[in-house]
């Protein structure tokens, strides 16, 4: 079954990326095909590669990039809003030139796109499910 | 349908909102501090009927992190990952009481 | 492709978080996608659509104007829980008169805002195929 999933909180403040890196790991290994991962609100910050967490914790970037959720042209569907992403500050190179800042931080396992990719994404798959506050 | 909670009903109403709003053959998955409304507690009339007629679930996961495996409410049935993955299947359209 | 029905659960009042303006900008871009809209507000997603917002206070947007656009995009299910209403002293006449005009119907302008028991939401609700919370 193709499954879409919503993320609205960021990492380590709300246990919802944790919760859904788990279910989209059991799914994959289920035989399912995750087609999806939006990252909405302040979910957008699952996708800064300038995390460091402490070496005894987990490091949630990390483990969603490990999943490897692609498309069949291996561009990543692990999808940042990017009205959201923009204003909290998670920008893309492209982004990152357009607005005239000197680095970039999303991680390359991720890519910024429009809200229509979550309503794309409840269109093509079978579910959806949302995980937040 | 699948509605998951996510919040205990001493911090939220997400709980009580879902219990109003359901349909007789949808199942409420309990998760995060969710689970906190599966044990024994003042709340538990909320759930109680539900989970006799065995539409109540909970994570796993969630309830042993938090200590509370052998406070459930009678009839609570529990669910891991892979569980919480089969019951989006099976159940058509997921609603999350976020 | 078949039309799928899309519901956007809304639970939250304006201001105190971020989910409501965001989740009125998910419906505005879902507009576009030519699906089954349907908005439903219960708990405190009730004030969202109250009359007489004024922002001019707290140095936010006042987007609770944008709701009236909805209907020129032919989004116009807007079920309202009437217990969620009562409990909060409130009535269908406190609500924006949030309207469309009805391209089936002449074109007559018609109440967009549907306020329904919370066992009417759960009829609507078996009947998404997809449900946003926000």
């Amino acid at each position: 079954m193709k499954i879409s999933i919503q993320i609205n909180e960021g990492p380590y403040q709300h246990q919802a990326s944790d919760t859904a890196y788990q279910f989209a790991k059991a799914a994959i290994e289920r035989g399912h095909e995750i087609f999806r991962v939006f990252f909405y609100h302040d979910g957008v910050n699952n996708a800064s590669r300038f995390t460091i967490p402490p070496q005894d914790d987990r490091n949630i970037v990390n483990q969603w990039a490990e999943l490897g959720i692609k498309n069949a042209n291996g561009e990543p569907e692990l999808v940042v809003c990017v009205a959201a992403a923009l204003r909290r500050g998670i920008l893309d190179e492209s982004e990152a030139i357009k607005n005239g800042i000197d680095c970039n931080n999303i991680h390359p396992a991720f890519r910024i796109s429009g809200l229509g990719q979550l309503i794309e994404a409840g269109i093509q798959s079978d579910r959806l499910v949302v995980f937040g506050d | 349908m699948l509605h998951t909670v996510n919040k205990s009903s001493f911090e939220r109403n997400s709980l009580k909102s879902c219990i109003n709003t359901i349909d007789d053959t949808s199942v409420i998955l309990l998760i995060e501090d969710g689970v906190i409304s599966a044990t024994k507690n003042i709340n538990s009339s909320m759930i109680a009927n539900l989970a006799n007629q065995g539409r109540v679930y909970a994570l796993q996961g969630d309830v042993e992190a938090r200590g509370v495996s052998s406070k459930l409410v009678d009839n609570i049935k529990l669910v891991d990952y892979t569980g919480f993955v089969d019951l989006v299947v099976e159940h058509g359209t997921s609603v999350s009481w976020v | 492709m078949a039309i799928k029905k899309f519901m956007y659960l809304n639970r939250r009042s304006s201001f105190g978080t971020v989910y409501a303006i965001e989740s009125l900008e998910v419906v505005l871009v879902a507009a576009a996608f030519d699906q089954d809209v349907s908005l439903a507000f219960i708990d405190d997603g009730v004030y969202q659509i109250i009359e007489g917002q004024n922002t001019n206070g707290i140095g936010m947007k006042n987007f609770s104007k944008t709701f009236h656009a909805l209907g020129d995009y032919e989004i116009n299910k807007l079920y309202v829980s009437a217990e969620s209403l009562e409990e909060r002293g409130l009535s269908a006449d406190d609500l924006m008169p949030l309207v469309y005009e009805d391209e089936d119907d002449n074109w007559v302008e018609k109440s967009s805002v549907k306020v329904v028991s919370n066992a009417e939401i759960s009829k609507i609700m078996s009947k998404q195929d997809v449900c946003f919370s926000f």
